[in-house]
């Protein structure tokens, strides 16, 4: 297999299918993310939005088709899954802190323990990453002592610390306060304007039509229809895009 | 040294005024077989608490193996010890296995290779590990899937996920069975009486065959269990305190 180079998608899904039982989540999903990009994935739930960011981190095994990361096949057998991860990070719905560690120790675990780096070096760059999601002073505080929105930028924190290609974000914001929302939101635009090449599955519409570089309507375990924002929201065609915009928008 | 014998004589006075006989502090053969066997208590508790942590801990990251065998005979030992009596058990160390395993001596006579203080360490360690096993997999079992799932995105290997992640998490939420597990252990180490390893109730009755004072000792005994126990509740308890994590609590 030819070596991947950047101008090839870092992400390349091609008819992906699963199901779980009788129940057939992934319907022939395809997809590319190219280095940079900023993806957006909406549709309504049991879409397979979620699952589809679960099966590019291999936490979830595919029936039949093919995910590339950076030119790897991650349904592979031989796969090296901590080199895939190492690429990949992902921030979950319900953030997933380590609750038995501070802030700044959950986002220094997983660069001392997975990658064996030096724990000085480690925690310099933790700290920086705590500045850059805007929780400096809560280094030291544990998980239950944070709100949603102050565990959710831990978690992001946590995954950029291993310095990942792609991030992967799953409904980051669904089970976050109004309020508490936008300050999540305000980091994931950040990591995007540096150049972060990001997959979002989201349900806050204003957001994804401000940072996407392409949207990604789903349903039914296919890709439904795609485009930039601007036409996506303006000009959609298939008539369960318009119905799914017109409940939510 | 602290002069002791003004203690000893106000024990040997009480025996002589109210008929009270503690011969194990005013006499000192019997004081010296006490002692020894309250240190050979002490010394079977500690090995049986660690070592019985110990193969609870592997134990349980060996049920979670993909291998099937593995985790077959994990679950075996653990039925196998839960489901008969420990005194059974040491019985069938010492005197069934230990009939096997015999070497012979300097001067050619065959002896046990296993001690009988040895035997009485190895049978009730696997006797609470088995039950240790359990607690654990009941505290890895109350570990969130998203957090585990959590640290497999980071790239931990299932290892690294058990010692840094579930273990500490599911060894908070074990701690209070592990406590009555525990406790229970250090009462059962009694039972190493019955193959004669001459631990704390072994001397006891000893002394008190010698000086028939039976009472005295009995209280004795109780005073002292009630006392270890209470000191080991008393660790337990501020280790729990110690592990324990701002605004969170175990499920």
């Amino acid at each position: 297999m030819p070596a991947w180079t950047p101008d090839q998608p870092l992400i390349r899904i091609r008819d992906v299918h699963l199901s779980f039982g009788a129940v057939q989540v992934l319907n022939g999903i395809s997809l590319d993310v190219m280095k940079g990009d900023v993806i957006c994935i909406i549709g309504p739930s049991g879409a397979g939005k979620s699952t589809l960011l679960r099966c590019v981190n291999a936490l979830v095994p595919i029936d039949r088709g093919s995910i590339l990361v950076e030119g790897q096949e991650v349904h592979d057998a031989k796969l090296d899954k901590l080199a895939l991860r190492r690429k990949v990070g992902m921030v979950f719905q319900q953030y997933n802190l380590f609750p038995h560690r501070t802030a700044l120790d959950n986002v220094m675990m997983a660069p001392i323990h997975v990658l064996k780096r030096p724990r000085g070096e480690v925690e310099q760059e933790a700290r920086a990453l705590m500045r850059k999601v805007r929780l400096e002073g809560k280094e030291g505080s544990y998980p239950g002592e944070l709100s949603g929105g102050q565990q959710q930028r831990v978690a992001i924190a946590r995954s950029l610390a291993m310095q990942p290609d792609v991030m992967l974000f799953d409904e980051v914001t669904a089970a976050l306060d109004p309020e508490t929302v936008k300050e999540v939101l305000v980091t994931i635009r950040e990591l995007a304007e540096e150049g972060m090449t990001c997959m979002i599955v989201t349900h806050e519409m204003g957001f994804a039509r401000e940072i996407a570089d392409e949207i990604y309507f789903t349903d039914r375990g296919v890709v439904v229809e795609h485009g930039p924002p601007a036409e996506f929201f303006a000009h959609s065609r298939d008539p369960r895009t318009r119905q799914f915009l017109s409940q939510i928008l | 040294m602290i002069n002791l014998n003004p203690l000893w004589d106000w024990f040997r006075t009480l025996h002589e005024t109210t008929g009270i006989n503690l011969t194990i502090f005013y006499d000192p053969f019997d004081r010296a077989r006490f002692f020894n066997g309250f240190l050979t208590s002490l010394r079977l508790m500690a090995i049986c608490l660690v070592a019985s942590v110990v193969i609870g801990v592997v134990g349980a990251w060996v049920q979670r193996s993909r291998m099937l065998v593995l985790r077959a005979i994990t679950q075996g030992y653990v039925q196998f010890f839960r489901n008969t009596p420990p005194l059974v058990q040491l019985y069938f160390f010492y005197f069934a296995l230990g009939s096997y395993v015999r070497i012979t001596s300097p001067t050619g006579l065959s002896v046990p290779a296993v001690s009988n203080f040895s035997w009485a360490a190895i049978g009730l360690s696997l006797y609470a590990g088995a039950f240790n096993i359990e607690i654990f997999r009941a505290g890895i079992e109350a570990v969130p899937r998203e957090t585990i799932e959590a640290a497999e995105a980071l790239g931990y290997s299932r290892l690294k996920a058990y010692v840094y992640i579930i273990l500490p998490l599911a060894f908070r939420i074990s701690l209070p069975a592990l406590n009555n597990n525990l406790v229970n252990l250090v009462k059962t180490t009694t039972i190493a009486y019955a193959i004669a390893v001459p631990e704390m109730l072994y001397v006891a009755n000893q002394i008190w065959s010698d000086e028939l004072n039976v009472p005295e000792m009995m209280n004795v005994l109780l005073v002292i269990y009630v006392s270890l126990v209470a000191l080991l509740v008393f660790v337990m308890g501020r280790w729990e305190r110690a592990l324990r994590v701002p605004g969170y609590t175990p499920a």
